[in-house]
């Protein structure tokens, strides 16, 4: 028996963040993918729900533009004019622009959330967390904008209430309340000016949002077809059962006595009219500088990040085209092997996942010489340790057949607890380090069958699940050889805490290999061994 | 979970999702002024008196002035401040003391308050200073009726008379 191979028992930082709050939103987000299928769960596509959610305000916003009068006398009436007019076009529009900003805040405060949850706002990822806060000030700023617009009861409200908040801070040099105490004293370019604003905000929120993504690769902007459109016909529907409508024209001698308010994104007001102006400042500002303070944090320190070697790098750009946080660039450096240009790690944007290795031509194990050195390594978890590994415990086992070598994640299902003789199991960074010729080299040298052990939709390095199947499938670069029989691999999704069922996968994957005769049997001629043996 | 049953999840899910956005939308419904009440805002923007009048500079002092600058007045930009009083009821409301705008203190005052007060019937009395010795120099008073929601605007315009009481 092989129980946690060294390669495991050397992790000493690895330890999966979370806890009873990250494993309840774990059931939540498994459950939802029983309903919904995992590319189309909306609570895993929280960032993508975002962006589409940002065009539907973009496309339907324009339409609006066209019909809006932007001066005192005529914004109320122009947008009454519209939806009377046109009761469908124009009314489900307005509600969809309204209603598609509602879910736009709802879903980027589930998506911060589930980010904070998951523990996903230090180390590597500081970048991401911080650069998505101003992004909530700029929806906060559009939306208040967009409700003063209208120009109804509300906007009135919105109006003074935007400016007693703001004129607290006494930065300008005349109160501006002041311009909306008489409806003479509102000065005419006002409307230009926040039809000018509604547009800019939101202009750079959308620059925010590409920022906010630069340290991703293959970000996931665009939800999955069934997504979007459950998410469209949701909002539509809604349009159509509650058209947003307006609370009669706005009166500065008077003053709203009650209003229907949207709570997403005018809740401050009712707040400062509560407490104090002072106050609600204080509440922004304070939950602001806590988030954005959040990083500093002490985590679990930062894991060792993944190397070069120059001269087993033939610049392929596989670990470039693989990283999923964009930290390999591919540069021309001097000793280098051949002309072209070489892969290079930013030591800042690493998260030290190891996805690059799997993906390197030059980390299979058929390669002779004694220690096994590729192109892109993790320095504290060689690859050359795996190797080592896989042949000490392939060459000692004594287990009858079938013999069983399953790979699995630190941070995904608790492989090893299942460890029996006969199933021996290799605990990586990430299972996406596996090159997949590893399973070729188990199948040869006396594993009967190999088990992969994705984490699937939950995936802690975004990619590492999907760029392993694709290359154990033969989708993607490097794939598992076409000699390899597909009956002695199996690929099983499962996450921390699914042990029972990666327990059955296995059990039924076991009885399937007895009917089987051994990989040798069938004719996977061994390989020589390659690393030294060791006595013992 | 076969498929007719993941259809019929995913279309609760989707309907708690609008009725959930659907509702905050636009309620519960908020009262910006609780009922039976009505609002006084006190908001002008004034240019106080100078501070020191206009002097006439004498000869000598005149000769010292470089000959583009001699000008036969010496005036004094800085403003004295605004103060304002407001009472409703005999009860004092707001004692304000505004100083003068702009970094060499020659612009306008400028007032902005706003305060909740019950419907009906008020009587209003305001007076104003604008200069250098405090004199409350305007002075005005009115009974208002105040109805419920109505926003009262008490205004001030020098070259209207003074105080404005805008309903
Ligand atoms: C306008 C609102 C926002 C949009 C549209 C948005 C969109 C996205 C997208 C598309 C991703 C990439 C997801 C992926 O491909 O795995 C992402 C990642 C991320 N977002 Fe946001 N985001 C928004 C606001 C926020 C806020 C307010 C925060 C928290 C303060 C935040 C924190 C993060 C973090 C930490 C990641 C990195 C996740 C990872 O590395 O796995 N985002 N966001
Ligand atoms: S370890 Fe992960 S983050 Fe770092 S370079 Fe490799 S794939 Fe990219
Ligand atoms: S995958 Fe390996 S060989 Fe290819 S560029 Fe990266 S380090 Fe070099």
């Amino acid at each position: 028996m092989y129980a946690r191979s060294l390669l495991a028992s050397q992790v000493t930082a690895g330890a999966p963040g979370g806890g009873a709050a990250a494993a309840a939103l774990k059931g939540v987000e498994r459950a939802f993918d029983r309903a919904f299928g995992g590319t189309a769960n909306p609570l895993r596509h929280l960032g993508a729900l975002g962006f589409f959610l940002f065009w539907v305000m973009a496309a339907t916003g324009i339409y609006l533009f066209v019909f809006y009068d932007a001066n005192v006398e005529g914004a109320y009436h122009s947008v009454e004019r519209l939806m009377l007019k046109q009761p469908y076009a124009g009314g489900v529009i307005r509600s969809l622009h309204r209603y598609a900003a509602d879910a736009f805040l709802l879903v980027a405060v589930l998506h911060l959330v589930r980010e904070l949850v998951l523990g996903r706002f230090r180390g590597f990822r500081w970048f991401s967390w911080v650069s998505g806060v101003p992004l909530l000030w700029l929806m906060f700023a559009s939306g208040v904008v967009g409700y003063w617009l209208a120009w109804d009861r509300l906007g009135q409200f919105v109006a003074i209430a935007t400016t007693e908040w703001l004129d607290w801070l006494r930065i300008f040099g005349e109160p501006l309340a002041r311009n909306f105490v008489a409806p003479e004293s509102i000065g005419d370019r006002l409307f230009t000016l926040l039809l000018f604003i509604h547009i800019g905000i939101p202009l750079a929120l959308l620059a925010g949002m590409y920022v906010h993504i630069q340290r991703i690769s293959h970000a996931d902007v665009y939800p999955a077809r069934a997504l979007a459109c459950g998410v469209f016909t949701a909002l539509l529907v809604l349009s159509l059962l509650k058209p947003a409508g307006a609370q009669g024209p706005a009166d500065l001698a008077s003053a709203p006595q009650t209003l229907g308010l949207d709570w997403f994104y005018l809740f401050i007001y009712p707040v400062m009219y509560w407490r104090s102006a002072g106050e609600a400042w204080a509440l922004v500002i304070v939950v602001s500088l806590c988030f954005l303070a959040l990083p500093l944090l002490p985590g679990r320190g930062r894991e060792p990040i993944a190397q070069v070697s120059l001269a087993n790098c033939n610049g392929c750009a596989r670990c470039f085209a693989d990283c999923p946080f964009g930290a390999i660039v591919m540069e021309s450096r001097a000793g280098a092997a051949h002309g072209r240009p070489n892969a290079v790690v930013a030591a800042d944007l690493c998260a030290g996942c190891g996805v690059c290795v799997g993906a390197c031509p030059s980390a299979t194990p058929f390669r002779s010489g004694e220690t096994l050195v590729t192109g892109i390594d993790l320095p504290q978890r060689p690859i050359n340790a795996l190797r080592e590994a896989l042949e000490g415990m392939l060459a000692s086992t004594v287990a009858p057949a079938p013999r069983l070598v399953v790979f699995g994640c630190d941070r995904g299902v608790r492989a090893e607890t299942l460890a029996a003789p006969g199933i021996s199991v290799f605990s990586l960074a990430c299972v996406a380090v596996l090159p997949p010729a590893f399973v070729e080299y188990a199948l040869r040298n006396g594993a009967d069958g190999v088990v992969v052990a994705t984490c699937g939709e939950e995936c802690e390095y975004r990619q590492g699940a999907r760029w392993t199947v694709a290359r154990l499938t033969r989708r993607r670069e490097p794939r598992l050889r076409a000699n390899v029989p597909t009956e002695r691999l199996r690929i099983v999704a499962a996450g921390r805490g699914q042990e029972a069922l990666f327990g059955r996968a296995l059990s039924e994957f076991h009885a399937a290999l007895k009917r089987l005769p051994s990989a040798r049997a069938a004719g996977l001629r061994p390989v020589a061994r390659r690393s030294a043996r060791r006595a013992g | 979970m076969n498929a007719p049953a993941r259809y019929a999840v995913q279309g609760l899910l989707y309907a708690a999702f609008i009725a959930f956005v659907g509702y905050f939308a636009n309620a519960p419904t908020y009262e910006p002024l609780a009922p039976g009440y009505a609002l006084v805002r006190l908001s002008f923007s004034h240019g106080a008196q100078r501070k020191e009048p206009c002097r006439k500079r004498t000869a000598e002092e005149l000769a010292k002035l470089p000959p583009n600058m001699r000008a036969p007045l010496d005036c004094p930009r800085e403003r004295s401040s605004v103060i304002v009083e407001l009472e409703m009821d005999g009860e004092l409301l707001y004692r304000i003391v505004a100083p003068p705008t702009g970094l060499a203190g020659d612009g306008a005052s400028t007032v902005y308050r706003r305060l909740t007060v019950k419907a009906g019937r008020h009587h209003f009395r305001a007076r104003l200073s604008d200069n250098v010795k405090g004199e409350f120099n305007y002075a005005a008073e009115r009974s208002i009726d105040l109805g419920a929601g109505r926003a009262l605007l008490i205004d001030f315009n020098a070259g209207q008379g003074g105080f404005l009481f805008r309903m």
